[in-house]
């Protein structure tokens, strides 16, 4: 692996013909200016406008359809009896899937040193915050009143003096995604520091400088301030690790704790965790793609950050396709007649075409990453990732809708058919994410420019101070 | 004395280097000649520049222990109280101290306050928020977040000697000196 660029190195991966991680030619002050042009110039792309327009027109279709919901209760929506909470978890839980790339990328890649993770890791990142602000929407709205909800979800003292319950597993899961989202803020603003001073330095607009003066906090790349830094953010990468993996773990616990048929199985913590990062690594592939033709990085993020995602992607998605062979076979070799019953509904019930149409989009469609010269392209590869997030959220979907509509009793079933209004707030979360994306875009190093300087072989002291 | 009493005291002196191995050549020269109270500048963490300056600060991973160990504590003592004191319920027969079910929070309260202790230690120890200070003084300081390395003397370091210092900045190749205003 060309990681640190030693000379040899460099001679194998030029043999080997890996696309470096950064392409040759630039210097720390090339790399410095490239970046943050992007944020400072005055000129901004015609594409940003037409599809932050687009976002910003979505968003307000989420605050028409929110307003609806807080006036109305949410008997907009489809949800019924037994499907009693359809399009909220299933959205809650594919926004929080997609947010867990940003945090693998940030901080496992960053422990295992993969020098590849440094050209996405930053709009990784911001992914992560804009997702999990669109899952946090979820549970807090899908009460209908969530100002009076809020003392079973928040342990703090009301005058009711009631508590919330820390048997449940929904309320593991507001300590866990609101811990995952003050984590990821964290984390991205503490990497965002010295870039910030960078702009700083850099911003020729006096509003623009004093803005981004307050946020840099006076950093001047100080030996002993650089030193507390890495230590600070190697900490917090270590302490993230467990996190990401602990978060959809405790999402998975909302199904597993339960007993019904579909949910109550145990490989659900880690078949959900490769779910996330599958989904995950499918968005920041659909982000990547466009972003780098929009703004011309191609010399930051290389074929070989899309050849790697592809790889994670296929992997993951591997694992994920194991996860639905393990739920048909537990049904089987269970013997249980309600197990048995639940995956036979899902294959040819009312709903046969979401598990169909699931198997194409996880299982099938993937496995053209296999071939290197779908890898490397970046249409198809553009295409295989939406597939997969389409596919990501038809497992939410799956999991959710088939194994509740039909559960013990036939007398309780019911068939669940979402309406205008849950289609509304679902595309008006999408609509937000896309806005705060291009918001960050432009206001912000989408590429983090300190990491970059180190990828350069000059940034490397060891070999000449000694030599 | 009474001559250099009358020039206007400074914060030190800046010497700018063009690449990190010259940085880090001239700060081990600097702290061999004798200087303590020194500080380099560079735009991307360098590894060998904390020791080249004799800098060492082993707190922050302590902060970050204490900061998990409290919030574990935290997590734990709010899930008992709340369950078996303040709204004990009865779900199902179990006890209402069962800490099984009291370990997601807990781990995720030990994580919160950890990254918690992890970023303000960070920023408390190095003293930060600092909107000023004099480094930024020097017209070429900011190259220090492009591509520009620096040194500082500071002139309460004991042996800090306008003269002598300069010439051993001179003697180091470094492209520029500046001497910083308070």
């Amino acid at each position: 692996m060309a990681n640190d660029h030693t000379p040899s190195e460099v001679a194998d991966a030029a043999a080997y013909r890996i696309p470096p991680v950064i392409q040759p030619g630039h210097s720390f002050g090339t790399i410095t200016d490239k970046i943050a042009a992007i944020v400072l110039t005055k000129h901004t792309p015609v594409v940003w406008f037409v599809v932050a327009g687009i976002g910003f027109l979505m968003t307000l279709m989420l605050f028409a359809s929110l307003t609806k919901l807080l006036f109305t209760g949410i008997a907009i929506w489809g949800n019924n009896q037994p499907v009693g909470w359809a399009f909220d978890i299933i959205n809650f839980v594919w926004w929080i899937g997609i947010g867990h790339a940003g945090t693998l990328i940030s901080a496992i890649l960053l422990l295992f040193r993969q020098s590849w993770r440094t050209s996405i890791n930053r709009f990784a990142e911001a992914m992560t915050l804009f997702a999990v602000a669109c899952a946090a929407l979820y549970p807090l709205v899908h009460t209908g009143r969530p100002w009076l909800a809020a003392y079973w979800l928040f342990p703090y003292p009301n005058t009711m003096n009631m508590w919330p319950q820390f048997r449940s597993p929904l309320i593991w899961d507001v300590f866990a995604v609101s811990t995952y989202g003050t984590v990821s803020l964290l984390f991205w603003y503490t990497g965002l520091i010295p870039d910030l001073a960078t702009l700083r330095d850099r911003a020729e607009n006096r509003v623009a400088r004093t803005m981004y003066g307050v946020f840099a906090l006076g950093w001047r790349g100080s030996a002993q301030h650089w030193y507390r830094y890495e230590t600070a953010y190697l900490l917090l990468a270590g302490l993230s690790t467990p996190l990401v993996l602990s978060v959809h773990s405790v999402v998975s616990f909302d199904f597993a704790v339960g007993i019904l048929p579909g949910w109550h199985a145990t490989i659900f913590p880690p078949y959900f965790v490769a779910g996330a990062i599958y989904a995950g690594f499918a968005m920041v592939l659909t982000l990547a793609i466009p972003l780098r033709a929009m703004f011309s990085l191609h010399d930051f993020i290389t074929d070989r950050h899309l050849d790697n995602m592809a790889k994670v992607m296929l992997v993951t998605g591997l694992i994920v396709v194991y996860g639905y062979a393990m739920e048909a076979f537990f049904a089987w070799y269970s013997a249980n007649q309600f197990e048995a019953y639940m995956i036979e509904n899902r294959m040819t019930g009312p709903y046969w075409w979401s598990y169909w149409m699931l198997i194409f989009c996880n299982g099938l469609v993937p496995q053209l990453m296999w071939v290197k010269r779908f890898r490397t392209n970046t249409a198809i590869l553009f295409i295989v990732s939406l597939v997969v997030g389409v596919g990501m959220w038809l497992e939410r979907f799956v999991i959710i809708v088939t194994s509740l509509h039909r559960d013990f009793l036939p007398s309780s079933w019911d068939m669940y058919y979402p309406t205008r209004w849950d289609f509304a707030t679902f595309f008006g979360t999408i609509g937000l994410f896309i806005t705060l994306m291009f918001l960050f875009v432009r206001v912000l190093p989408m590429i983090s420019i300190f990491e970059m300087r180190t990828l350069l072989p000059e940034a490397k002291v060891k070999e000449e101070a000694h030599g | 004395m009474a001559e250099t009493s009358r020039v206007p005291p400074i914060y030190g002196l800046l010497a700018e280097f063009e690449t990190p191995q010259a940085l880090v050549t001239a700060a081990t020269k600097v702290r061999d000649a004798g200087y303590r109270r020194i500080d380099a500048f560079s735009p991307f963490p360098i590894e060998e520049l904390a020791d080249a300056i004799g800098f060492r600060d082993r707190r922050l991973p302590m902060f970050v222990l204490v900061g998990g160990l409290a919030g574990m504590v935290a997590g734990l003592g709010l899930e008992y109280w709340v369950s078996a004191v303040a709204y004990p319920l009865n779900i199902g027969g179990r006890p209402h101290a069962s800490w099984p079910s009291f370990i997601p929070v807990a781990f995720e309260t030990t994580i919160l306050c950890a990254a918690f202790a992890a970023v303000f230690g960070m920023l408390a120890l190095n003293g930060l928020p600092m909107p000023y200070h004099p480094v930024f003084n020097a017209p070429r300081f900011s190259a220090a977040t492009r591509d520009r390395f620096f040194l500082v003397v500071e002139a309460t370091d004991p042996k800090f000697d306008r003269m002598q210092t300069r010439k051993l900045f001179d003697d180091l190749h470094a492209r520029e000196v500046t001497e910083l205003a308070h």
